[in-house]
């Protein structure tokens, strides 16, 4: 059976394969996405009269905790990565492992944080502030649980390919790995306009 | 054997990286309980938080060796997140009477 040209081997003209082309253009799209919300923060908060300094209202150790998790996560991703391309297949696993339980972590982290606004009566629907930081928050969450969903495949069941095809399933975790990548980027950015600024 | 030794190569620089992003958490931090004003710990924090973002694009993201197409992609990204950044700030001048803080 003819598969799709281009899955494993790079095109000619672009020196790309299908996915790796695939992955630039959505995270450009991911771009746009954040970069309306960056806006509209940017936005909101020079037109306000009056705005808080979002350390007095969230946790810092909380959040600077949650940046070296999701940073710890992308190291053992590109770890991950680097084990297929040396053929350690029980190493793979384990980075893959050490960052789905570093998702999950960030996730638990947060919803203790939410938990703890919740418990204030701090709602998005309360001010202007809080209404940016769920929305922003929220999103990336999802982004996450997104990400948790790939991997985890990958890890299970997905890893299968790796007897039959190991340079397309190595393509497969370069590509899921560029995308958590974006994931901590995103992160970057918002844990010091959130929290610090 | 080049493969192999080129990853190892590699490992080691992502050590690298993962203890400059560490170093730089604790820094963007720190800085914040310094009282500067506004202006200077926007402008600190953000500067911080891209050379983060440039570390994780060049290395993780293997942007520092990617193929030509990708950075024509990320030009077009440059222009129209800017693009969009200046439309809706632009509306600002069309507030009524100015946004307010809601609480």
């Amino acid at each position: 059976m003819e598969l799709m040209p281009y899955i494993v081997e790079e095109r000619k003209d672009t020196g790309l394969y299908n996915a790796k082309l695939g992955i630039w253009l959505f995270l450009s799209s991911e771009v746009m996405l954040f970069g309306a919300l960056f806006s509209s923060y940017v936005l909101l908060r020079t037109g306000a009269a009056h705005w808080p300094q979002g350390s007095s209202i969230l946790n810092v150790p909380m959040g600077a905790f949650n940046t070296v998790v999701l940073i710890a996560s992308s190291v053992s991703m590109v770890f991950a990565w680097a084990a297929l391309k040396e053929n350690k297949f029980g190493k793979f696993k384990f980075n893959l492992g050490i960052t789905i339980l570093l998702a999950l972590t960030f996730l638990v982290v947060k919803s203790f944080e939410y938990g703890a606004k919740f418990e204030h009566h701090m709602y998005p629907k309360t001010n202007t502030f809080l209404a940016v930081y769920f929305t922003l928050t929220a999103l990336h969450a999802l982004h996450v649980i997104g990400g948790i969903i790939v991997n985890s495949y990958f890890w299970g069941p997905g890893s299968k390919m790796w007897q039959t095809d190991p340079q397309r399933f190595t393509n497969r975790i370069e590509i899921a790995g560029i995308y958590w990548h974006f994931v901590d980027l995103v992160w970057i950015f918002l844990f010091p306009v959130l929290y610090l600024l | 054997m080049r493969g192999t030794h080129d990853i190892k190569q590699k490992i080691r620089k992502y050590w690298g990286v993962f203890t400059a992003l560490l170093i730089l958490t604790v820094v963007t931090v720190g800085i914040s309980y310094l009282k500067f004003g506004l202006a200077a710990a926007i402008i600190a924090a953000l500067t911080i938080a891209l050379i983060k973002g440039s570390l994780i694009a060049c290395f993780f993201m293997h942007l520092i060796s990617e193929r030509k197409l990708v950075y024509v992609i990320l030009g077009f990204v440059v222009f129209f997140f800017l693009s969009m950044m200046l439309l809706i700030y632009a509306s600002y001048f069309s507030l009524p009477g100015g946004a307010t803080y809601v609480s």
